[in-house]
């Protein structure tokens, strides 16, 4: 897993709620058995009109949006089926992370053990990050983890919560299984107390 | 005396591996459920890692999602899928895993297989690669979907890394009215919570109509639990639970039973426990429910309009309401009722067990499919499939002009050609209405079966308890135990 640090990059605003996985990565793309080459099919109901073809309209397609690496939804990012398709496909796109007010539960889990920040913001705040990039696409936010920090455009400083074992695991770019596994002793002694020996 | 504990404490707590400051709780998994889609890449990181699974004895998979529904002995059309299949296939054979696969007898929607098999247990963990893994907490279990790389956490280690949510009882007081279902009645939680309502939460469901539900209708419940924004949602267990468990393959037999069953009647919350959250919904109030727009929040009576976003104070949930009823197509104020469908679809994880298979055959017995519409009937397992031949269901089906499927997710995730056309309104049974769910341009009006019946029958959009009075039928006074 990339290391998370620090982040500055231009915004997508996408000011839906409740954007559910099968819009970030529709089930016709889950035929897959590897995390590779899911970009493709990233909100692509929203993305194509057709097969292949752009819609002009939708953020990712428009010129003024390429290479920004924050994406910026409305409420309850996430929402929906347990596949981590969702954020490998973030990720393939390049997003680094996402801003909302609240993220699904499995989502978020899901983000978090690849590298993909989920940014919960309170609702004033959000309120103004989404009218500042609507109004500049070129505007700018910063994200620095170590401190739990976000800096607006306008340079309005505002905190986001994340569990300490998760930012440290971010930080360092190291995956949590590491840490299961150096449980194993506690984990057979658990099982020898619940007779779950095989 | 100890702390008055809920069910879902005495299950968290007794699963409690490590609780070390700074980190989250290392959880016990009992039981871990796998298919097709949200597997192989976990099973990569195993050979990675050179990890084996550690626990192939609590490990079980299954095909379901993008397998056919018809023609199982024909090669399957869809080149990548077939892949991803073979690759479960291999993958069990290499880590030990047992694999209901596509020549299995009990093969099925792994929601349906585990409570059928036995495997499904009160005082659980369990765990899949799927958010309707909320299904098993109907049997009193603690039940919740995970994603891939928590599978393969699970593979290597049979724990999760996960913080203690909190906990949110719902009371369903009073009983259903004929015509009124599990499906309504979770229907009706999440309209009016929202589908972020329960986040951080676990439901539990208690109160009299919870309690007259049969299993299949408690399955339904918990099933959709993911859609009101809760992980997980449970049903204390009792006599009802007990009974559908005892005598089932992997049930618990002779002495292990009567111990199995002494610590499940002590799983129920103590007098006084205490709830983070807690609502009670009148459920004798309850009409049949429908949803009109893009998620399973948007929904509502039966009778009712269609909400107007207009009056929305907030702008972004102005706009998501107003984008929903743009891919509908649906006019503000105006009745649902009698709006033209084109398909309906009768299964899913949520309501393809065989209690309501039969409560749709016996309301579409000697009527009709109208002309115009195609209704699939897909069954939740092998299983299902042949108790339903052997009472004939499937000719009622057949003969009403309904189509009679092979088990499978079908046309609930429309992954395996099974979907609508762009355009096309559905009546379904199942749990999702997102955008093109289920198919690129398909609308989705989800509710119960009988609803999904009455309107396949008048082509249109319909008040079972029309039907139900017209029949006279004395069966449905028990429509309200599905």
């Amino acid at each position: 897993m990339k290391p998370f640090t620090t982040l500055t990059s231009a915004v997508v605003p996408l000011p839906y709620n409740d954007v559910d996985t099968d819009q970030i990565i529709p089930a016709s793309y889950l035929k897959v058995t590897t995390k590779q080459g899911l970009s493709q099919g990233l909100f692509a109901r929203w993305r194509y009109v057709s097969e292949g073809k752009p819609d002009p309209d939708f953020p990712l397609n428009q010129q003024k949006y390429q290479g920004a690496q924050i994406l910026l939804a409305g409420d309850n990012f996430g929402c929906g089926s347990s596949r981590e398709h969702a954020p490998w496909a973030l990720l393939g796109y390049g997003f680094r992370a996402v801003i909302s007010t609240s993220f699904a539960d499995i989502f978020r889990n899901n983000a978090l053990k690849n590298g993909l920040l989920p940014v919960a913001l309170a609702p004033q705040a959000h309120k103004q990050l989404l009218a500042q990039v609507q109004a500049n696409p070129a505007a700018t936010v910063t994200i620095d983890l170590r401190s739990q920090t976000i800096t607006l455009p306008d340079g309005q400083q505002t905190a986001f919560p994340i569990d300490s074992f998760s930012k440290t695991c971010l930080l360092q770019g190291v995956d949590q299984l590491g840490y299961l596994l150096k449980q194993m002793r506690r984990i057979e002694e658990y099982e020898e107390v619940r007779e779950l020996k095989n | 005396m100890t702390n008055p504990k809920t069910l879902f404490d005495k299950i968290w707590d007794s699963h409690v591996v490590v609780d070390e400051d700074g980190a989250p709780t290392v959880l016990y998994i009992d039981l871990h459920l796998v298919h097709e889609v949200t597997s192989p890449q976990a099973f990569s990181g195993l050979r990675e890692r050179g990890l084996r699974v550690r626990r192939p004895d609590r490990t079980v998979a299954t095909m379901d999602h993008s397998t056919p529904t018809t023609g199982l002995e024909l090669p399957m059309f869809d080149a990548q899928a077939a892949r991803q299949l073979d690759q479960l296939a291999q993958n069990c054979r290499d880590f030990g895993v047992p694999l209901y696969d596509m020549d299995s007898p009990e093969r099925g929607i792994v929601h349906v297989i585990g409570p059928e098999l036995g495997l499904t247990q009160p005082g659980k963990t369990i765990v899949c690669g799927d958010s309707h893994t909320s299904t098993h907490g109907a049997f009193g279990a603690l039940a919740f979907g995970i994603g891939t790389s928590e599978v393969e956490h699970v593979l290597a280690t049979q724990c999760l890394l996960q913080y203690r949510p909190q906990t949110f009882l719902v009371n369903f007081d009073g009983q259903l009215a004929p015509g009124v279902a599990a499906k309504d009645m979770i229907l009706a939680l999440i309209a009016q919570i929202g589908i972020a309502g329960g986040n951080g939460h676990v439901f539990e469901y208690a109160g009299p109509a919870v309690r007259n539900l049969s299993m299949e209708g408690r399955m339904t419940l918990c099933n959709m639990s993911i859609e009101g924004g809760a992980r997980a949602g449970m049903v204390a267990p009792d006599e009802t639970t007990f009974e559908y468990v005892a005598g089932r393959p992997h049930a618990p037999q002779g002495q292990d039973w009567e111990k199995a069953l002494a610590a499940w009647r002590a799983l129920p919350s103590d007098d006084g426990a205490q709830y983070d959250r807690s609502m009670t919904i009148d459920a004798g109030k309850l009409e049949p429910m429908i949803t009109y727009g893009t998620n399973p929040g948007m929904g509502m009576p039966i009778s009712q309009p269609v909400p107007d976003p207009a009056g929305d104070s907030d702008v972004t949930r102005r706009a998501s309401l107003e984008k929903a009823l743009r891919y509908m197509e649906l006019q503000p104020g105006r009745p649902l009722l009698g709006h033209k469908i084109d398909v309906v679809f009768l299964g899913s994880c949520t309501n393809s067990r065989l209690s309501d298979l039969r409560e749709a055959a016996r309301l579409i017995r000697g009527r009709k499919v109208a002309a115009g519409v195609r209704m699939l009937v897909v069954p939740g397992s092998e299983n299902v499939r042949r108790q339903a031949e052997a009472e004939g269901l499937d000719r009622v089906f057949v003969e009403a002009g309904a189509e009679w499927r092979n088990a499978g997710c079908s046309m609930c995730i429309a992954m395996n050609g099974d979907q609508l056309a762009p355009g096309q309104y559905a009546v379904s049974t199942s749990n999702r209405n997102f955008e093109g769910r289920q198919g690129p341009g398909g609308r989705t009006f989800l509710a119960s079966p009988l609803t999904a019946v009455a309107s396949a029958v008048n082509g249109q959009v319909t008040d079972p308890r029309t039907l139900l009075t017209v029949s006279g039928d004395r069966h449905f006074q028990s429509a309200g135990h599905l």
